[in-house]
């Protein structure tokens, strides 16, 4: 693949020095996006997938290697990438609304901010709770307003971590759905972090499967079925045991335990 | 029952029980004046305006000192919360300045500034100043990680980062700093008062002291009370239970 990639990450490593020790988290990370594809980061906790992100949205700088965003480099955070956190980091003393405005006020007039929120809260259905506090809202609303957060920077990249993980399963169900319907209406480059293999089958055009200690790339699968997924479960079987049987290894890896991993995988 | 009824029954025993006691013993209205006889000092001191005139002066002392305090306290605050250095050096002697009373530099204050207005609010400031620190350098460095990194990825960084999420994130621990500041600030106020000059309410609790006039003493004490548990409870306990609950921190 050439350089003419839509995202591009190039031979990314990761070190933590602690005192005394240092502990490699990525090794060797190489891998290319492009514009408009749902790729999602599967693997254990620990297999510094999370890490990967952060370096990606740039709020943590690469031992070596670089990411280009369409053929810049990636040296800080920028608003050309969105980023939705597994808490939905939503600022209390704000409402909904002035939440979702919070990164626009940056650079366009409070009227249009405003309109601009409203737009991309009625995206995630949530047009009727502009006025309300973010604590007067369940966990999986926080979460889609975290997402029309993001979405209302007009990113060319979206970075999700883990932004269902700690929702209930009916209600990430429901997110999968909105997401879905998100990504098909925005057509953003979605890079999309899970440990859950159900939900990265059931969202990703490609799937990066992530090993542990180091943190690096076991295997990346295509996946080519049509959008909506629902129908299709069947077909989507056969991934799941193949992803099974990858990551197999780094479980027992994880299990026997010099790691600090202590999250196993939801199939 | 509500509580509020029990309180009233409350107080309508405690002051039934005292009037009695008083009556029946035949104390002495210089050792324990009857309530009826503190009533009357409070509502002579109302009506010829005397204790009204020690309320505005007392209050104006008050308001000074604390409106410096709080600043000095933000401003020392966050300077504790952003500098490592200062917070290893010069938060241990605010530390240490929290253990004493306020009241202990009087004397100096009374050398620095002659006896005068200036030596009571110097006591008031300082009386307040430090819990104002201590609550804002805790609050800003309890800001949620996740808040900042969120903030970050939308641009934000520097002042405006500081400005726009990291202060108003730190404001529950304002509230709470500010209300103690209030209480700290009227004992200390009061204290000041009593040992060096007036107006003031506590300069009139001594002068009335100096005349033995114990009904006058008394009513003065319940009107320091009743500020002091009045702007805790109406402002300062209702203002900080709606911020917990809108910043998502009430414990209950």
């Amino acid at each position: 693949m050439g350089d003419d990639m839509f995202l591009s990450i190039k031979n990314v490593n990761k070190v933590f020095e602690g005192r005394g020790t240092s502990e490699k988290v990525l090794s060797s990370i190489q891998l290319d996006v492009k514009e408009g594809e749902f790729v999602s980061i599967l693997g254990p906790s620990g297999c510094g997938k999370s890490t990967l992100l952060s370096i990606v949205a740039g709020l943590v700088p690469p031992t070596d290697g670089k990411i280009l965003l369409e053929d810049k480099e990636i040296t800080g955070p920028g608003k050309e990438r969105g980023m939705v956190f597994q808490q939905a980091a939503l600022f209390p003393w704000l409402t909904v609304e002035e939440n979702v405005m919070f990164p626009l006020l940056l650079d366009m007039p409070k009227e249009e901010a405003r309109q601009k929120a409203h737009h991309y809260l009625s995206m995630v259905q949530l047009s009727n709770y502009t006025k309300h506090s973010p604590h007067e809202l369940s966990g999986g609303m926080q979460q889609r307003v975290a997402i029309a957060r993001a979405l209302a920077m007009d990113p060319a990249l979206l970075l999700m971590d883990e932004p269902f993980g700690a929702l209930d399963e009916q209600t990430r169900s429901r997110l999968h759905e909105i997401l879905e319907d998100v990504f098909l209406e925005t057509k953003k480059t979605i890079l999309f972090v899970t440990h859950s293999i159900s939900e990265s089958l059931k969202l990703s055009d490609r799937i990066v499967v992530m090993g542990t200690q180091p943190g690096s790339i076991l295997e990346i699968l295509e996946l080519d079925f049509p959008r909506p997924r629902s129908q299709s479960k069947e077909d989507l079987v056969i991934y799941e045991e193949k992803i099974q049987s990858l990551l197999k290894n780094e479980i027992d890896k994880v299990r026997k335990g010099e790691n600090s991993c202590s999250q196993p995988l939801n199939a | 029952m509500q509580p509020a009824v029990k309180r009233l029954i409350f107080y309508i025993l405690l002051f039934t029980v005292w009037q009695a006691a008083v009556m029946a013993f035949d104390v002495s209205p210089s050792l324990l004046p009857a309530p009826t006889d503190v009533f009357v000092s409070l509502y002579e001191g109302f009506s010829n305006k005397t204790l009204v005139y020690d309320l505005v002066a007392s209050f104006r002392r008050l308001f000074v000192g604390l409106a410096i305090a709080l600043i000095l306290g933000l401003l020392i605050g966050i300077f504790l919360a952003k500098s490592n250095t200062a917070d290893e050096t010069l938060g241990s002697l605010i530390l240490a300045l929290q253990a004493v009373p306020s009241i202990v530099w009087l004397p100096l204050a009374i050398m620095w500034f002659g006896l005068n207005e200036m030596a009571v609010t110097f006591i008031v400031v300082l009386g307040a100043t430090m819990v104002m620190t201590i609550n804002i350098r805790t609050g800003i460095k309890n800001v949620p990680p996740l808040f900042i990194k969120a903030a970050r990825t939308m641009n934000y960084h520097g002042f405006r980062l500081f400005w726009k999420v990291t202060f108003p994130a730190a404001i529950p621990h304002a509230v709470t700093g500010t209300r103690l500041a209030w209480a700290f600030a009227w004992r200390a106020l009061m204290a000041g008062e009593l040992l060096s000059t007036g107006p003031g309410l506590g300069y009139s609790l001594k002068f009335a002291s100096d005349f033995g006039d114990m009904s006058r003493v008394i009513a003065i004490m319940l009107i320091i009370m009743l500020i002091g548990i009045m702007v805790d409870l109406l402002l300062f306990q209702r203002v900080e239970k709606n911020v917990l609950k809108k910043w998502g921190l009430e414990t209950q």
